[in-house]
């Protein structure tokens, strides 16, 4: 297993494995927003912790067809398959080193682009933990969303679709801490249900996702 | 005789072929008496004036919204357990049909909030996850016509259902949290405190049969219609390797 | 015989009109499919008994 993440991190580092292209795609998202609302300060501080949730989720959803569909086009997940490891085990990797390479960037620079966006100095924090905790949800989330349509040519659009709802929870509670962060107020019972929804969905998500991979290797 | 029995596509189409053209009738029997009944004789409501009439509509069309989804997740737990076709493709059937009636209680909410609420749309609750599962109906539907293998596409959507269905419930609770709503209560619940009246309550219910039996009549048929489908798909590719 | 529907006309009427033309849309649908989906299959069964 552990040597499956470390071919998975290096070949996302490798060029053309876009591991700075949800950052970059991130960045540009944030610099977008206060083109299209204006430059107030007032406005932006208060819009800023949606904003950065938003552009975090975009910038994973982006990269989601990447999980699986390389492997797909070579064979190797083929091999995978037969290989000792279960199933769930693959797609859990899959799905780690998907936040290795692309959630965790975004919890780091989320502060950075809060600058730009001026966020008020105490949401900082909370928007960086309530990235932290939700990312990986979305990371494995869009791991079943890769495996579901996996086979197909044209998957990229299905493939959000597909992907959007189901991260309509998370992004519920983690844009909830981050604002109420931001505003010094109580974080947390959103914090403890975006933990929760985190943490069910790790727990349970792969199983699934094996099944729908299963499937589509047949 | 157990209903296993209707997993025969050939005794499911000749069965609903006879049950067809009656529920057809009883449905637009019901529809148009709950209707015109509630249009016409009907009272207008002291605060709400004529709008009352729109609940004719609103309330079977959500009510059925959401019961459509949990047909389509009991028949893709019978699809994924028994693995009858008959299953996997009612599901599919009633997909379009559900997202039609969430669309129709989403359209006569907006026009009823308009002169109510002062506003077409507002994120509320319920409206708010009436959306999200036009979001999930959308989906599943496309998944469906992407896949061209029928059994993948059965498998595939199957599972999406019952992944769709935990998330549509998580994000109703979320969205409860995340904003309270304008949206009375239920207005339909057994405890008669709350409830309606019941002179709004009769036309309401002949509405609700209505739109269960035009729910069912046009699964069946668009059941048939994917049997028979399916049926072609399978013999064109017999054809082709011949 | 037509009710009084006082200053929310509009909301009722179009209320009335999207919701049953959107059942209507999904019934034609339905029965025009059905019988394209019928007589195609139909026609490939046909075929099929003549060649064998």
């Amino acid at each position: 297993m552990i040597a499956l993440l470390l071919r998975d991190l290096r070949l996302a580092v490798r060029a053309g494995g876009g591991f700075g292209l949800g950052l970059a795609f991130f960045l540009i998202v944030t610099v977008l927003v206060p083109f299209g609302v204006g430059p107030e300060t007032g406005l932006l501080s208060r819009i800023a912790p949606g904003v950065l949730w938003i552009g975090a989720l975009l910038a994973c959803l982006l990269s989601l067809d990447r999980i699986l569909a390389l492997d797909w086009e070579d064979g190797s997940l083929d091999l995978l398959a037969t290989a000792p490891l279960p199933m769930e085990g693959i797609v859990t990797v899959k799905a780690l080193a998907h936040w290795l390479t692309t959630g965790l960037p975004l919890v780091l620079a989320a502060p950075l682009l809060g600058v730009l966006l001026s966020l008020p100095p105490g949401g900082y924090l909370w928007v960086m933990v309530s990235l932290a905790v939700g990312t990986p949800a979305l990371s494995v989330i869009g791991t079943f969303g890769a495996a579901l349509t996996v086979g197909l040519k044209r998957g990229g659009l299905l493939l959000s679709l597909l992907v959007l709802p189901l991260y309509v929870p998370t992004l519920i509670f983690g844009a909830e801490v981050a604002r109420r962060g931001a505003e010094g107020l109580a974080v947390e019972t959103p914090l403890l249900m975006l933990g929760g929804v985190s943490a069910g969905v790790i727990a349970l998500l792969p199983f699934a996702s094996a099944a729908v991979l299963r499937i589509n290797l047949r | 005789m157990s209903i296993w029995e209707y997993a025969n596509p050939v005794k499911f189409i000749r069965t609903t072929d006879v049950v067809l053209p009656w529920i057809s009738v009883a449905a637009v029997l019901c529809l148009a008496t709950g209707l015109v009944w509630g249009f016409f004789f009907t009272p207008d409501d002291y605060r709400q004036g004529s709008t009352v009439k729109i609940f004719y509509l609103h309330v079977p069309a959500a009510m059925m919204a959401i019961n459509a989804w949990a047909m389509m997740l009991v028949a893709s737990l019978v699809w994924i357990v028994r693995r009858h076709h008959v299953s996997a493709l009612a599901a599919r059937a009633a997909a379009p049909v559900g997202a039609t009636f969430t669309v129709i209680a989403l359209a006569t909410g907006a026009l009823w909030g308009q002169p109510m609420w002062g506003t077409w749309w507002a994120w509320d609750p319920r409206l708010t996850s009436f959306l999200v599962l036009f979001l999930f109906y959308l989906g599943y539907m496309a998944l469906w016509s992407a896949i061209e293998n029928d059994d993948t596409a059965a498998d595939l959507t199957s599972i999406l259902c019952l992944v769709g269905s935990v998330f549509a419930i998580l994000s109703r609770y979320a969205v409860l949290f995340w904003n309270q709503g304008l949206h009375q209560g239920a207005s339909l619940s057994l405890d008669k405190q709350e409830n309606v009246s019941d002179i709004f309550w009769y036309p309401a219910l002949v509405c609700i049969a209505g739109f269960v039996l035009l729910f069912v009549a046009l699964v069946f048929l668009r059941t048939q219609t994917e049997i028979r489908a399916r049926r072609s798909r399978a013999l064109l590719a017999r054809e082709r390797q011949a | 015989m037509m009710p009084d529907l006082g200053k929310y006309a509009f909301a009722v009427l179009a209320s009335y009109g999207v919701g049953l033309g959107l059942i209507v849309i999904l019934v034609v649908a339905s029965v025009l499919r059905a019988r394209k989906v019928r007589a195609e299959l139909e026609q490939i069964e046909q075929r099929s008994k003549r060649h064998g």
